[in-house]
């Protein structure tokens, strides 16, 4: 007697769910698949770099595309193409790549094309120090490229949220159809953690809104629903429909002379963020119930925050941290709120001072300490706790 | 005339709401976008499944016009974008047409990558010599010794040879015609649409009402007659001798050959790695 078994090869996991020890940007690789990506175009970039290598292996294994393209204008442009093609689209970068970029996420945002973008930040301006951090791209990720316009930025201080947030950054990028940055900065890119990939049934992913009427003549692509947010259409549905970065209507054409239009367009662009900012804005308080001194940070400098934080604790110092999940749109409401419950802030950045001026704007009368930090060393603990003492509370 | 007869037959390819048209009068685009439009009707082209892709300047309208799925894109990126639609969605055609300044200045990167990777796209580029949107500047296509709103004292900048280009950089289909050679424009149009791979159409176009006025060719006429005097048939000559003088414009196909497009390999590799990953 013969038993023949047939083996069913396993097939490769989209989702690689578990416990499992690795580095940020290969975690933020991963939590674009886990999100549904399955469209990356870049131009290798120190410290993005392993995002794309990741994604050349794992893409073609579960029938996705990866691309590298002549340059990172390009890889935009290619990004915005696929996501018409209705296919979740990503691209990593660092700043000199996030620079020429900044043309094409202009014509993402006036054509409201769902997309990620993550930029692993490092030191500038210019070439600057491809493998030092920074946080010096916040502002152009927020205003870089030309005409108004919101977008929306994440700050992963964690492999974990490396992973998290770039699912997160895909939901959103689905919902609002903007493109949604995850700024992630070099340590937090290369670093190596623990990671929690969850099971695909707990994972809440989120699809762009598609028309709910078939084609005719008459379609609207851009005739927004009353999230301000119009359903999308793909290409080679039938739809037949036009997209431009010119100004233009609801039927998706160009309207260059028109006041009307080009504020009704303009205005929508920002008001879907803006009147959305609570459903989109995520920031994390650390015992500031009690607190007298809070620190606000972001990224790499969160961590060294909350160490800091905890120290002054254990020396009786009531101090607490407000960590900002979200940069753009700025959780204005967020730090205005604990900033009148405080007596002192303190922002660290690796920066010259960039979101500290809207912690100013946002804290009013309280006083807001801002401490820089350029090149290779994040901040200490100690120097913030240092600063703490210095606010005198 | 009964309604159906008044209607221009070719109207099902057209955005009806969108007409009129932007461009002056004599201007050569309206024949490129009836090339285009019976290419599509003579092959029966399922027009769900055709996306044109365009660039900035006065052909980059015609996107706008197409009754197709269309997408404008910012200057010099329609093959960028092209790229990740075709590879995201291989089943649809994907048609770029722009023009010279488009393609080959602010765009020439991504040409000649796409070309190098034989991405399977179709590029129709109309070529006026000049940046006709802003109003007539010189361009990468401006020939020697001509005369622009930027060149007051004669052209110094050497013209590219746009076939040259695209047969170097990997193109499986190249051809050069001027607006007055429609019926093989059209087919060539035809050839592209069915080609696997990068497929490469110059089209010389008249700008009668800047380029034309500037080099003492001030009407379509005028200027049909220089391509008519120009004009020399020779079918797959050398690209590189195909250089564009006041006296002669080497028009006919040049290059037609076959070679694995990118969409092809890149279906081979997918297959290879999933079978790669599933014998462990």
């Amino acid at each position: 007697m013969t038993v023949t078994t047939s083996v069913v090869p396993e097939k490769p996991k989209v989702v690689r769910s578990g416990r499992r020890f690795m580095s940020g940007d290969i975690a933020c690789a991963e939590g674009a698949l886990a999100a549904g990506c399955r469209f990356f175009a870049g131009y290798p970039i120190t410290p993005a770099t392993e995002i794309a290598e990741h994604m050349s292996h794992r893409l073609p294994e579960i029938d996705g595309v990866y691309i590298q393209m002549e340059d990172e204008i390009a890889s935009m442009a290619a990004v915005i193409g696929a996501s018409y093609a209705g296919v979740k689209a990503m691209t990593a970068t660092s700043g000199p790549g996030f620079s020429l970029m900044q043309e094409n996420i202009g014509l993402a945002v006036m054509t409201e094309t769902p997309c990620v973008i993550v930029n692993v930040m490092r030191g500038g301006p210019s070439t600057g120090q491809p493998t030092m951090p920074g946080q010096q791209d916040v502002m152009q990720a927020r205003w870089g490229s030309h005409g108004d316009y919101e977008i929306i930025a994440l700050a992963p201080s964690s492999v974990q949220e490396m992973f998290d947030l770039t699912v997160e950054a895909f939901n959103l990028a689905e919902t609002y159809r903007v493109p949604t940055f995850v700024l992630a900065d070099e340590i937090v890119g290369h670093m190596w953690e623990r990671v929690n990939i969850p099971n695909v049934e707990t994972l809440k992913i989120v699809n762009r809104k598609t028309p709910r009427e078939p084609p005719t003549e008459k379609y609207e692509p851009f005739r927004p629903d009353s999230d301000l947010v119009p359903p999308m259409a793909i290409f080679g549905q039938g739809y037949h429909f036009h997209a431009t970065g010119l100004t233009h209507d609801e039927r998706g054409y160009p309207r260059t002379e028109s006041v009307e239009a080009e504020t009704k367009l303009v205005q929508r662009l920002c008001n879907k963020i803006r009147t959305n900012k609570d459903k989109i804005i995520k920031v994390e308080n650390v015992l500031l119930d009690d607190a007298e001194v809070a620190v606000v940070a972001y990224g790499i400098a969160a961590r060294a925050a909350l160490s800091a934080v905890r120290k002054a604790r254990s020396i009786g110092t009531r101090a607490g941290l407000l960590r900002l999940v979200t940069l753009w749109p700025f959780p204005e409401q967020q730090v205005g709120q604990m900033a009148k419950k405080v007596k002192a802030l303190i922002v660290p950045e690796m920066n010259c001072g960039q979101i500290v001026r809207e912690v100013e704007r946002a804290a009013k009368e309280t006083p807001v300490t801002f401490l820089s930090k350029l090149g290779e060393e994040p901040h200490k603990p100690q120097e913030i706790l240092a600063a703490m003492r210095g606010t005198s509370t | 005339m009964t309604e159906a007869e008044l209607r221009h037959p070719y109207e099902k390819f057209l955005r009806k709401d969108r007409i009129p048209h932007i461009w002056c009068e004599g201007c050569g685009n309206g024949i490129i976008l009836n090339c285009f439009a019976r290419a599509l009707d003579e092959l029966n082209m399922d027009l769900d499944k055709v996306a044109v892709v365009s660039g900035i300047g006065c052909i980059g309208r015609i996107s706008g016009y197409t009754n197709t799925d269309s997408f404008h894109t910012t200057h010099g990126r329609p093959i960028a974008f092209a790229t990740g639609v075709k590879l995201a969605n291989p089943e649809l055609t994907v048609a770029v047409i722009s023009g010279d300044g488009d393609l080959f200045a602010i765009g020439g990167n991504h040409f000649i990558h796409a070309a190098r990777r034989n991405l399977d796209i179709k590029v129709i580029c109309a070529n006026n010599f000049i940046y006709g949107m802003t109003g007539g500047q010189g361009g990468p296509t401006t020939p020697l010794e001509t005369w622009t709103t930027t060149t007051p004292y004669g052209n110094i900048e050497q013209a590219f040879n746009l076939v040259h280009l695209a047969a170097a950089c990997g193109a499986v289909y190249v051809a050069r015609w001027t607006t007055l050679q429609t019926r093989w424009l059209t087919e060539s149009i035809k050839k592209a649409l069915q080609k696997e791979g990068f497929s490469f159409i110059e089209i010389i176009s008249e700008c009668p009402e800047i380029f034309g006025r500037y080099n003492k060719m001030d009407t379509a006429l005028k200027m049909m007659k220089w391509f008519k005097e120009a004009s020399v048939v020779e079918h797959f000559s050398d690209p590189a001798k195909a250089v564009i003088t006041p006296n002669r414009i080497a028009v006919g196909e040049f290059i037609d050959i076959e070679k694995p497009s990118y969409n092809r390999l890149l279906r081979e590799m997918k297959t290879r790695a999933q079978e790669k990953k599933t014998s462990g």
